[in-house]
């Protein structure tokens, strides 16, 4: 079996649980890991959409 | 008399609190959640389950490579220590020689880091469900 993920969507699967175990693990009660997880999976995103754009531009 | 009493009554939380805090992470390195699991931490437990072991399987499904014990280049033994994190699901992929294909394709490198990552996320499972056995962690 194999699984073909493109660049984005691996990327989104690995922010999503990455930021799963951040919140719990990173956090004391269950408002702040939702709050946290939701922090560290935009900064994930973030950071792949800002990272790319970025290397768009040094290409041209 | 009173005295060896109280001394007992507050032996007893001490011994399971260092039992626990020697079984917690041991489980939890292991199956990944079960740390928590066995602390009655239920749906944190099956969240880190669900989201380690998903990792790892994309990983393998991903056609990523399992590191073995070696001593070479330093990245390999760092992957490898990546990889034992993962507990049990490593030492199966092991035992079922999985994660031995040929890297063919760009995303299977990406299988190969999800799989690290999958052991290392699993190694600050283990350190929390250490926090909370010895009580500096609800």
């Amino acid at each position: 079996m194999t699984i073909t993920l493109n660049h984005f969507s691996a990327a989104l699967v690995f922010s999503l649980f990455a930021s799963i175990v951040f919140g719990i693990t990173h956090r004391e009660n269950t408002r702040d890991m939702v709050r946290y997880g939701a922090y560290c999976f935009v900064m994930f995103l973030g950071g792949v959409l800002v990272a790319g754009w970025a290397m768009w531009v040094l290409k041209r | 008399m009173a005295n060896s009493t109280t001394e007992k009554s507050k032996a007893a939380p001490a011994e399971n609190i260092s039992l626990m805090a020697v079984l917690a992470p041991a489980v939890g390195w292991l199956i990944p959640g079960a740390g928590h699991m066995i602390q009655k931490r239920w749906i944190r437990g099956l969240l880190l389950f669900v989201s380690i072991v998903t990792l790892f399987v994309l990983g393998l499904g991903m056609q990523g490579r399992i590191y073995k014990a070696n001593g070479g280049d330093i990245l390999d033994i760092l992957g490898f220590i990546g990889d034992v994190g993962a507990g049990a699901l490593y030492l199966l992929s092991l035992a079922m020689d999985w994660g031995q294909g040929a890297i063919a394709f760009a995303t299977a490198d990406y299988g190969t880091k999800f799989i690290i990552v999958a052991g290392l996320l699993n190694f600050i499972a283990v350190a929390d469900a250490y926090h909370i056995a010895i009580g500096k962690k609800q």
